[in-house]
């Protein structure tokens, strides 16, 4: 945590951080490549279980989902700018979990219900 | 620590005059961009509903094919490199508009334009490649739900091809001004977003139908 902060905190120093540099899109890339290549392999190789490999790939999606956030879209606590976009995002993502997992999980039950 | 809380101390202090200093000047850079980024949200709760609609109705078939038959994992891997490379590409694209760099900043752009039309062709030719074998959107609940999902990405994308046509024109004749900057900072929220919402397309709906 502290390492992470003085990290952030040297890299303002030396110009805005919303602004990104060389290093951190080369470190997001290579992340997102390797997060991209895992869910790929699994289901196209076939070589785990089912359950196994949804789970994994729901994981490994959202670790992505918070690698382009972080270094390509720049969120982040530091900033007064990078604050407010990080809490609409964390609002709208509150909704859309609402609005997915509720609809998802009402429609699936009315369909197990017309099944008897 | 106490060093620590210092740095923070006087990094607020500073962003804090920044602000003030730019308030003076009627800079409203940083206000635009947000403003762009609230709109960015609105278009995650559209995708949103188009993902619930598509997870509520995908095993509704009618009969005809599923996402087992008809998704290719190949080709959409490769759909799904040009879209990863086209945003470290854009990345560059803007540390070059940064540094002022005009030449950097029109071959970047070009790349990323280049990589972004593979990617829509890419689709393109699968839609028609589904459509002439009989599994149009009309067949089936799943396949208006796939169609719809996966196409209102790809025109988000078509529009961000033609919002790059437009920034590189404007690059090429005006330079690099704060109001250029400011733009390309837009298209740039607008296609890193774009990248964010093909990750869920292609676990939820490719990797997950193939499974």
């Amino acid at each position: 945590m502290s390492h992470s902060e003085s990290h952030s905190l040297k890299q303002s120093d030396h110009h805005d951080e919303s602004h990104g540099s060389v290093k951190s899109y080369l470190i997001g890339f290579v992340l997102s490549v390797i997060l991209t290549t895992i869910p790929f392999y699994m289901v196209m190789s076939g070589d785990f279980s089912k359950v196994t490999t949804l789970w994994s790939i729901v994981t490994l999606a959202i670790v992505q989902i918070w690698v382009h956030l972080k270094y390509f879209l720049h969120l982040n606590f530091t900033t007064a700018n990078g604050r407010a976009s990080t809490f609409s995002f964390l609002f709208s993502a509150l909704i859309i979990v609402m609005v997915v997992g509720l609809s998802v999980w009402i429609i699936y039950e009315s369909n197990a219900m017309m099944m008897y | 620590m106490s060093t620590l809380s210092a740095n923070v101390g006087s990094a607020n202090l500073d962003s804090v005059s920044h602000d003030a200093h730019e308030h003076e000047h009627h800079d409203t850079s940083g206000d635009t961009v947000f403003g762009f980024w609230l709109y960015l949200m609105t278009d995650c709760l559209l995708f949103a509903s188009f993902f619930a609609t598509y997870a509520v109705l995908f095993m509704n078939t009618a009969g005809g094919v599923s996402g087992k038959d008809i998704f290719e994992l190949d080709f959409v891997a490769v759909e799904t490199a040009a879209l990863l490379i086209s945003s470290i590409t854009f990345g560059f694209a803007m540390l070059a508009a940064q540094g002022q760099k005009k030449a950097l900043t029109l071959t970047w752009l070009f790349v990323t334009f280049c990589l972004g039309a593979v990617f829509i062709s890419m689709e393109i030719y699968e839609f028609h490649h589904l459509i002439v074998n009989g599994h149009g959107p009309q067949h089936s609940a799943f396949l208006t739900s796939f169609f719809s999902l996966v196409g209102l990405h790809g025109l988000h994308v078509t529009a961000g091809l033609i919002w790059m046509t437009i920034m590189m024109i404007e690059v090429a004749k005006r330079g690099l001004g704060k109001a250029t900057i400011t733009r390309l900072s837009c298209l740039s929220l607008f296609w890193h977003f774009l990248d964010v919402v093909w990750i869920c397309v292609f676990t939820v709906v490719y990797l997950m139908g193939a499974m």
